[in-house]
């Protein structure tokens, strides 16, 4: 019997290596998977690639992870926020690296290397300092910037409700990156609000089907195994 | 300007509002015509702000502040979003810039200041995306100088994608490498205008 839910963090992010590419879910702090990042630090897996759309806010999330020191690089839209003051320090400080993508273009590298595609040809960037190096073409009239996939050993995806099949629906805007980045990473781990029986989401409303997801592990066993 | 620029978004659009100064926009639009906001990070039919205590961290705009639902709206990832945003689906953005070109050109992502952090998030998608850019800003930066250019010093967010700005001097259509002023605000004449401004300002006929 397949049953992709996982009653302790520990073993959920077990495999996790120094170096990885690691995607992150969320936009700002909504759909921010927190408890798994917070697992995350207590492994001590450091050197790490983040994929997200920010680089961290406040002192929880990706700011923590940056805070300790795991991260060698972050590949996102908008580093700069507000209150995104352990990114700043560590970037001015050149002790971690920063590949500037569109969001668009952060979206569609991601959803390309899920879709198995070699490279994509986007308009977003033509003829802006974030095209700079990169190879072009004219195509029906219009200039487009050649991009390649953004693939990724694990994803850490926050989604509303599961099935032991895998199964996710998403919360209002906290859905944002969690399906595409599903589809993007080797290794997909979501954690959830709720755990329901087979059957209990209708399959017309799935939104991420259980084939991009590999490990499930519900909010409140991820709060108290992490302690 | 938020108003001036409300009315000019039709019944049934769909529009993207940005962040910052063109989110006023959404508060101007009448309360009976039904326009379809769109939200980068995955909302259609956005609505206004909740009631204070109701805020849901889960339901935010582009700017990270809380929003609400209107009834009939929708969610979905950043895959879709980005193909209404890119794909062309979008009828109107309204975004702020640093710089607009006579040919329509657009800087608003980066100062070029060579210390500034860089970000850029969903405004060169928007940029290139939208059937109808417009541009809400003032006309003169801080220090007197026109922020409607020849050609833009500041670096470029998306090429030749403005059709409209909204000022608080004038509103002026871009076209051909063309300003028209189309309207002009209270008390402005255009010959002061153009006194102010190198580039060549056609007046609208009529």
């Amino acid at each position: 019997m397949i049953d992709k839910i996982f009653q302790s963090m520990r073993a959920a992010l077990a495999d996790i290596f120094d170096g990885a590419t690691i995607m992150i879910g969320g936009f700002g702090t909504a759909g921010i998977p927190n408890e798994l990042i917070a697992g995350l630090i207590e492994r001590g897996t450091g050197n790490l690639t983040i994929v997200n759309n920010n680089a961290g806010n406040g002192e929880s999330g990706v700011a923590a992870l940056l805070a300790a020191g795991r991260v060698r690089k972050i590949i996102c839209s908008f580093p700069r926020q507000a209150d995104s003051h352990h990114f700043d320090r560590l970037y001015r400080a050149g002790r971690v690296e920063l590949e500037l993508v569109p969001q668009g273009n952060l979206a569609a590298r991601i959803q390309a290397a899920g879709a198995g595609l070699g490279a994509i040809y986007t308009p977003t960037g033509f003829g802006t300092l974030l095209s700079e190096g990169k190879e072009t073409r004219d195509i029906e009239g219009r200039g487009y910037v050649l991009e390649f996939p953004i693939h990724a050993d694990f994803a850490l995806i926050k989604a509303q409700r599961a099935d032991r099949w895998g199964n996710l629906t998403y919360y209002k805007a906290g859905r944002n990156f969690g399906p595409i980045m599903a589809t993007a990473a080797r290794c997909t781990i979501a954690q959830v609000q709720e755990i329901v029986p087979l059957g209990a989401i209708d399959p017309e409303a799935i939104v991420t089907p259980g084939i991009f997801v590999r490990r499930v592990i519900a909010l409140t066993q991820a709060a108290s195994a992490a302690a | 300007m938020a108003a001036r620029v409300a009315r000019d978004i039709p019944e049934g659009a769909y529009a993207n509002l940005g962040i910052g100064l063109p989110t006023e926009v959404a508060n101007c639009l009448a309360a009976d015509k039904e326009v379809f906001l769109h939200s980068e990070n995955g909302i259609l039919g956005m609505g206004p702000a909740p009631p204070k205590g109701q805020e849901d961290p889960d339901l935010i705009n582009a700017g990270k502040q809380p929003v609400t639902l209107l009834t009939g709206g929708a969610y979905f990832h950043h895959g879709d979003s980005f193909t209404m945003m890119r794909g062309g689906h979008l009828d109107i953005c309204v975004l702020g810039a640093f710089q607009v070109s006579v040919a329509g050109d657009l800087a608003n992502w980066h100062t070029g200041a060579t210390d500034a952090i860089p970000s850029v998030g969903g405004a060169m998608d928007l940029a290139i995306g939208a059937k109808q850019v417009f541009v809400m800003m003032e006309l003169f930066n801080k220090k007197g100088e026109a922020k409607l250019v020849e050609r833009c010093t500041y670096p470029i967010t998306a090429l030749r994608c403005v059709s409209r700005v909204y000022t608080d001097y004038a509103i002026l259509d871009l076209s051909d490498g063309v300003a028209t002023v189309a309207e002009l605000a209270d008390g402005v004449d255009v010959d002061s205008l153009q006194s102010r401004i190198l580039l060549p300002l056609r007046r609208a006929t009529g």
